[in-house]
């Protein structure tokens, strides 16, 4: 292959001066961890409760947490955010009027942040419910026999045990929330792809700037795992086969 | 705001063109991305130390980047590969939707990978023992013992992950590809029909992956009762 390599193109000013390629790039680096923390809390809050929604033994509130799962998973996220951007505003008027007033940015980043949020809550819905069913009817039943109401049931025995089991699924749903926010660029959030690719258009150096996305795109997720290793470990239930040893 | 349903029916042969593109790309891709993904699993689980890293390694490249940055890369590196392998003097024009399904194969064979493995991993190992035993060769105990009994397995799993696919073809329109959603958009914009032509899209998409994730859930339930 015949192609000019120059990796000191992020050394370089962008044409409207003052900034750095590299600067460029630390900013859509900002904007992907950004989105995905907030998108992460959202999707946590609100897939631990309709997860846990789905284990109860009410039938209407069961239905519920099933609709909202079938609804995010089976429309491609593109397609979501899409909706969230241009197509929910219209039928709210106040939000349509704020987000013509003000900053694009802004109105970007709460649609993205709903979007993944969401999209990922149903995931980990999934995740939240199978921990539960995982656990053994003895549980609910001994937390009932000692007196427990079923909300106590859930906050001292059900959840904590089931959240400790599931870290493994919880942390790839986090590095995938990590990768679909890339998805947030088609509605022109200048996250870390985003950038690459600008940079790409601005400079034709394509290689150099898709190469730099994807090594740090390889680091956030191997310190991810890092991370989330020596969570499991230290959390990890006395007595299950992950925890090894007894 | 009025819902003007005129417009989706006008667009609709428009729209049917895209459709089956995103079956196309769907199919195609599932179906290479299975082959190579079957050799990539076999790779992974190869004796040979440098296949198995070369293999590992391509597999966790892919599955740690975003898709859409995959098909950014692909669409940059396609005309340059096809380039210095047919000598020519420029890249050659490949177009976005040629591009799209060399993207889909290569970025699934990763995934399909993972799933094969784990298939793979499932069979009991006397099973390889009583394939050498009757004389059978590595390539016979695959083809013959091993794999058949793997896919049976991972049916459901890779049914679901080729609804996913379908879900995830729609970002072709990153590279302004017509596939069902890039149709779409191209009539959304030019009539500024968002609302309409979104919303369609995604009741259409709901509907398709609903129904066949139902599906998927009711064989699996026929098969589990087999084992």
């Amino acid at each position: 292959m015949n192609y000019h390599w120059n990796w000191g193109v992020f050394f370089q000013e962008t044409p409207e001066g003052g900034t750095f390629y590299w600067e460029i790039l630390l900013s859509g680096l900002g904007w992907t961890l950004a989105v995905s923390v907030v998108a992460w809390l959202i999707a946590m809050l609100a897939g631990s409760v309709i997860g846990t929604l789905r284990t109860t033994q009410n039938r209407w509130l069961t239905a519920t947490g099933h609709c909202w799962v079938e609804l995010f998973r089976n429309i491609p996220l593109l397609v979501q955010m899409f909706l969230w951007y241009f197509v929910i505003p219209e039928f709210v008027p106040p939000l349509k009027r704020w987000m013509v007033s003000t900053d694009p940015v802004y109105a970007q980043f709460i649609s993205a942040v709903l979007c993944l949020g969401l999209f990922t809550s149903a995931r980990i819905a999934e995740q939240v419910r199978a921990g539960i069913q995982s656990l053994p009817r003895g549980q609910r039943l001994a937390g009932m026999a000692l007196g427990l109401t079923p909300l106590q049931t859930y906050r001292h025995v059900l959840l904590p045990e089931a959240f400790r089991i599931i870290i493994p699924p919880l942390t790839s749903e986090t590095m995938n929330l990590i990768k679909n926010s890339s998805i947030a660029l088609t509605i022109g959030l200048a996250e870390l792809t985003f950038r690459a690719r600008e940079i790409g258009e601005y400079t034709f150096s394509f290689f150099e700037a898709f190469t730099a996305a994807t090594l740090v795109y390889v680091i956030i997720s191997m310190s991810a795992n890092r991370v989330m290793a020596v969570v499991e470990r230290r959390v990890a239930v006395p007595g299950l086969i992950t925890a090894g040893g007894n | 705001m009025d819902f003007d349903v005129a417009i989706i029916t006008a667009a609709l042969p428009y729209l049917w063109k895209g459709f089956l593109y995103t079956v196309e790309l769907t199919a195609v891709s599932a179906v290479g991305g299975l082959f190579f993904g079957t050799l990539l699993a076999l790779a992974r689980l190869s004796s040979l130390k440098p296949l198995q890293t070369v293999a590992a390694a391509y597999v966790n490249l892919m599955r740690s980047i975003p898709l859409v940055l995959v098909i950014f890369w692909f669409f940059f590196l396609v005309p340059l590969m096809l380039q210095s392998v047919t000598g020519a003097e420029r890249p050659p024009q490949v177009g976005a939707e040629r591009t799209a399904i060399i993207t889909f194969i290569l970025f699934e064979a990763a995934y399909f990978c993972e799933i094969m493995r784990a298939g793979i991993q499932s069979i009991p190992r006397g099973q390889v023992w009583s394939a050498y035993a009757l004389g059978l060769n590595y390539s016979q105990t695959m083809r013959l013992v091993i794999l058949p009994q793997a896919f049976r397995n991972m049916i459901p799993v890779l049914l679901t992950q080729i609804i996913i696919l379908f879900q995830d073809t729609s970002l072709v329109y990153v590279i302004s590809a017509t596939d069902f959603v890039g149709a779409a958009a191209k009539v959304a914009q030019r009539d500024s029909k968002l609302v309409e032509m979104y919303l369609f899209v995604a009741v259409v998409y709901f509907v398709l992956c609903y129904s066949l994730s139902f599906a998927v859930k009711h064989l699996q339930r026929k098969i589990a009762v087999i084992r």
